[in-house]
């Protein structure tokens, strides 16, 4: 076994100073292994560890005499007994969680991600698949390609890993045959090629008897021109070197601030690279400004790339803060708040579509809903399946929505703004996991363009503060003629104000909305924004809509600044506003000939705490209108 | 293009984590054990944060019987990253005198695992980082960077959040606390060529020098404080200068010395390459319970 061990003792020995030497600037690969319950997975893992001289003596002696005592291989040497960790998994001779573990060649330090070949341990797979490099998928010569090994490629594929190496194992067990190599080779090819893999070495080994594991050809298989196991794990591009190509991207985790004069953006650069004088985006704000420093512990850097963690400072006072992204001021990230995406379920309880979850991607953290999954994927024959939700271990495909809008990448582009987990928020548990596809919406491309003029700028010259008054109340409860009187004098006390009417909306804006429920939210949302676009130039705007729910009235309300968004609650009972009947619309209601109704058939929800109540059963036109300006003063 | 070093991307994950910590959690805290793995970490926690102090205090869950040069070393090492340091140790431990020689295995689960519980607990501290590594043991292989405990501190390894990319999720109930391990991915040889590049300060008993020992059960100890083991014992040991050093540091009269010349950190690390027995057979705490002593000790709440 020495003669194929990887390290090298009599440097070591002889120059300890050059040994560390090499040692010190080795790069880092991540992999993954993943095989069928005895495709020998940890067999390989243990000869890995064991011909790196991972071992020790005093392991190698309890090694040997637990091989003996539960041992599969008789009077050899079990090499799974190094790796598998836990007592029950132990008991039950099967891992059943993600372990690490950690071997070294001269060229590199290897961190492999063992995980469990069980039909139901999908989330531990893709798990480990989650931080990998490279994907080892381990195949029974005996046995050829399984149900499993495509399985396991189209996680790896599905979670970005570029680098497949079909290890075909067992070899000694089929006299080390050419022909069984090739023709799962061929198998295996025709299957990556269906599922889009681009490319994948194959190699055939024994992890039992050492063969091709760390030098090739073994005397064994003459046949085999390729490289070792290691020898190729030796040489594969690194995704963090792939990734300093992409346009700079730093995700905000913590602004430092230790006293007033020092400002800096704490982060680990997830894609590109940045130099002192780079020109940068802060998303979502949308602000530009150029890094002035790159401060580390160690001095400050003048250029920094993928993989590090560093501290930014900017030449401008710009508002920075955690879940920001601070970007290459010409090529920054969408911002979006709907998603197509893959989703990976990992928690006992299925996934409640339309329920809240925490959503975290990079340094991001918001509510998000689920929709019903568009299809359900079978990770055995990979046909889709129509599905109502996803189980634990299943996958799918589905939209989702997030209470804010995120900055993002396609997965496929970025792992570091594609990638995202899910979170219970209840139990606090991490339920699922998923790679954002694309935005749902047109408006994804368009970036936040920061204007010089401010709000507070439109609104001093007007010389008042912008405010949304919001009227609600029941159809014929005197919204508009309300709000009409305020209007009037608001505007003899010289202020800017702008009147968005229920009706008047209807016949531009909001045309191509009917009354069904989603079309009366949709049409509360726009009249939402726009109210919130007049207010960004400093009016005072008046809206008199029905809005009947509470919910899309509080939507507008977070939209808006603080204290600017004052609900005021038109309180006429129905039976009053019915009587009224302005426009002969109960009338029509009551006989059928207008569906969905507010106040008959379909609910008003009453504000439950109003800035401002007028009844207009107690008041007058005239009196409810100077109470609202009583109420709203001072205007400055 | 730059190629990172594998040290390079180790350090730019803890301090990525050590982050996180800080954005997410309450009121974090680093346990600080003086030892080797501590030190890095502590290193870790100066680069994460500078030019700020690391915004959280450092605490050492003693047992009273840590060597003098441990003890030395941990008011020098708070002191010069400017963070508090907090020192815990278990009044009902101190009160019923327990010690490694009358006590055995309470000795350990009273002053470092009750204690721990009980600090934790009086500081109401919600994330506590720690030095253990993946590497050390095969139940700590599975371990999570962030390990979830109940409000028992209980581990239970079947209800672990999976972690994803560098996605770490820090939420929880009230009561609830997160062990966190931003050297999971570190390995023995990974921590001293660190120690070497960045020029850390480590306790001087980790290299050899001529030190008064005493062999007791086969193995060989350093007598710290000579008094103290005599009363405790009921008698003088038999002391004999012999070059020794540490492999792993804990409480004196249960960390094994090992003999040897290695006084240079290239020297220890050339004996620990060489070297075959692995790490914690110095240390007793693995022993008991056959193969599964760590894992059954974790569960009831052992860092």
């Amino acid at each position: 076994m020495d003669d194929t061990s990887y390290k090298t003792d009599a440097l070591i020995a002889d120059d300890i100073d050059a040994y560390l030497d090499q040692h010190q600037n080795k790069s880092l690969l991540r992999f993954i292994t993943c095989g069928s319950v005895d495709d020998g997975k940890s067999t390989l893992i243990g000869r890995l560890l064991y011909d790196s001289k991972m071992i020790f003596e005093d392991q190698l002696a309890a090694l040997e005499s637990d091989s003996k005592k539960v041992g599969t291989q008789g009077q050899d040497i079990d090499f799974a007994l190094l790796v598998d960790g836990l007592a029950a998994e132990r008991e039950q001779g099967i891992t059943i969680d993600v372990a690490y573990r950690f071997f070294a060649t001269e060229k590199r330090k290897f961190i492999v991600a063992d995980t469990p070949g069980h039909e139901q341990y999908t989330r531990n797979m893709v798990t480990g698949a989650s931080t990998a490099d490279c994907a080892v998928i381990l195949v029974d010569a005996r046995k050829g390609v399984l149900v499993q090994t495509r399985r396991h490629s189209y996680l790896a594929h599905l979670l970005g890993i570029k680098h497949l190496v079909l290890a075909v194992n067992k070899m000694d067990l089929v006299e080390y045959d050419q022909a069984t190599f090739d023709a799962i080779v061929a198998d295996y090819s025709a299957f990556a090629e269906e599922i889009g893999i681009e490319g994948f070495t194959a190699t055939p080994i024994s992890g039992f008897k050492g063969d091709n594991i760390t030098a090739a050809p073994s005397p064994n298989t003459a046949w085999y021109d390729g490289p070792s196991l290691v020898d190729h794990l030796e040489t594969i591009e690194i995704a963090n070197v792939a990734a300093q190509e992409k346009p700079f991207r730093m995700p905000v985790q913590w602004v430092n601030r230790p006293n007033l004069d020092f400002r800096g953006f704490s982060g680990l650069i997830g894609n590109g690279s940045v130099k002192t004088g780079d020109a940068v985006r802060i998303v979502p704000s949308g602000k530009t400004s150029t890094v002035k420093s790159i401060v580390t512990y160690d001095g400050e850097l003048d250029k920094a790339v993928a993989g590090q963690s560093v501290t930014i400072t900017l030449a401008d006072e710009v508002d920075c803060s955690r879940g920001d992204v601070i970007a290459a001021a010409d090529n920054p990230p969408e911002a979006s708040d709907q998603f197509e995406a893959t989703l990976v379920w990992m928690d006992e309880e299925a996934l409640k579509p339309g329920r809240g979850y925490w959503l975290k991607l990079a340094s991001q953290m918001v509510t998000a809903t689920i929709q019903e999954p568009k299809y359900e994927i079978n990770v055995n024959s990979l046909e889709q399946l129509a599905a109502k939700t996803l189980r634990l271990n299943s996958i799918g495909v589905a939209e989702l929505h997030t209470e804010r809008p995120i900055i993002f990448e396609a997965y496929t582009d970025s792992r570091a703004l594609g990638g995202f987990i899910l979170i219970d928020k209840i139990t606090n548990a991490t339920v699922g996991a998923g790679m954002l596809h694309f935005s749902l919406r047109r408006a994804s491309n368009v970036h936040w363009q920061a204007t010089t003029i401010t709000r507070d700028q439109h609104a001093d010259l007007k010389n008042q503060k912008p405010r949304v008054l919001w009227f609600t109340g029941l159809s014929g409860s005197g919204k508009s003629t309300i709000a009409n009187a305020v209007e009037q004098r608001l505007n003899m006390m010289n202020r800017h104000t702008f009147l968005l009417d229920g009706d008047n909306v209807r016949h531009g804006l909001n045309k191509d909305l009917g009354f069904t429920e989603a079309d009366r939210i949709e049409n509360i949302r726009r009249v939402g924004e726009v109210a919130k676009l007049m207010t960004d130039a400093g009016l005072i705007v008046l809206t008199a809509f029905i809005s009947p729910f509470r919910a899309e009235r509080d939507l507008v309300r977070a939209m808006m600044e603080d204290c600017e968004f004052i609900e005021i609650f038109v309180d006429t009972p129905l039976e009053v506003a019915e009587q009224r009947d302005v426009k002969g619309l109960y009338k029509k209601a009551r006989s059928g000939q207008l569906k969905n109704f507010t106040g008959i058939d379909s609910p008003y929800e009453e504000p439950e705490a109003p800035e401002i109540r007028v009844n207009t059963i107690e008041m007058t036109v005239e009196e409810a209108a100077d109470h609202i300006i009583r109420q709203i003063l001072p205007l400055k | 293009m730059r190629r990172l070093t594998h040290l390079e991307r180790l350090e730019a994950e803890s301090i990525h984590i050590m982050r996180e910590v800080v954005a997410e959690a309450t009121n974090p805290v680093m346990l600080y054990s003086v030892g080797k793995d501590s030190a890095v970490m502590l290193h870790l926690a100066k680069k994460a944060f500078y030019p700020s102090p690391p915004p959280f205090p450092l605490m050492h869950v003693d047992t009273t019987w840590k060597f003098k040069d441990m003890y030395a070393l941990r008011e020098k090492a708070a002191h010069d990253a400017g963070m508090e340091l907090l020192v815990w140790q278990n009044p009902e431990a101190q009160e019923r005198g327990i010690n490694p020689f009358d006590h055995g295995a309470l000795h350990t689960d009273m002053w470092k695992t009750q204690g721990l519980k009980q600090a934790l607990d009086h500081h109401g501290f919600d994330a506590a980082f720690g030095g253990a590594r993946r590497d050390e043991e095969k139940s700590r292989a599975k371990e999570r960077i962030f390990s979830f405990r109940t409000a028992s501190h209980g581990w239970d390894p079947k209800q672990q959040r999976p972690e994803l990319w560098n996605l770490y999720n820090a939420k929880k109930a009230k009561g609830e606390s997160i062990r966190v391990f931003p050297l999971s991915n570190w390995t023995e040889l990974d921590i001293w060529q660190y120690i070497m590049a960045e020029n850390i300060e480590i306790v001087p008993l980790y290299f050899a020098a001529p030190r008064p020992t005493y062999e007791y059960e086969g193995g060989l100890f350093m007598a710290d404080d000579i008094e103290r083991l005599e009363k405790v014992m009921g008698g003088k040991p038999e002391i004999v200068e012999r070059s020794v050093r540490f492999r792993t540091l804990g409480c004196f009269p249960l960390t094994g010395a090992v003999e040897s010349e290695a006084s240079t950190l290239a020297e220890v690390v050339q004996e620990m390459l060489l070297t075959t027995t692995s790490e914690r057979q110095g240390r007793t705490i693995d022993k008991d319970d056959g193969g599964a002593g760590m894992e059954r000790k974790k569960q009831e709440g052992y860092f």
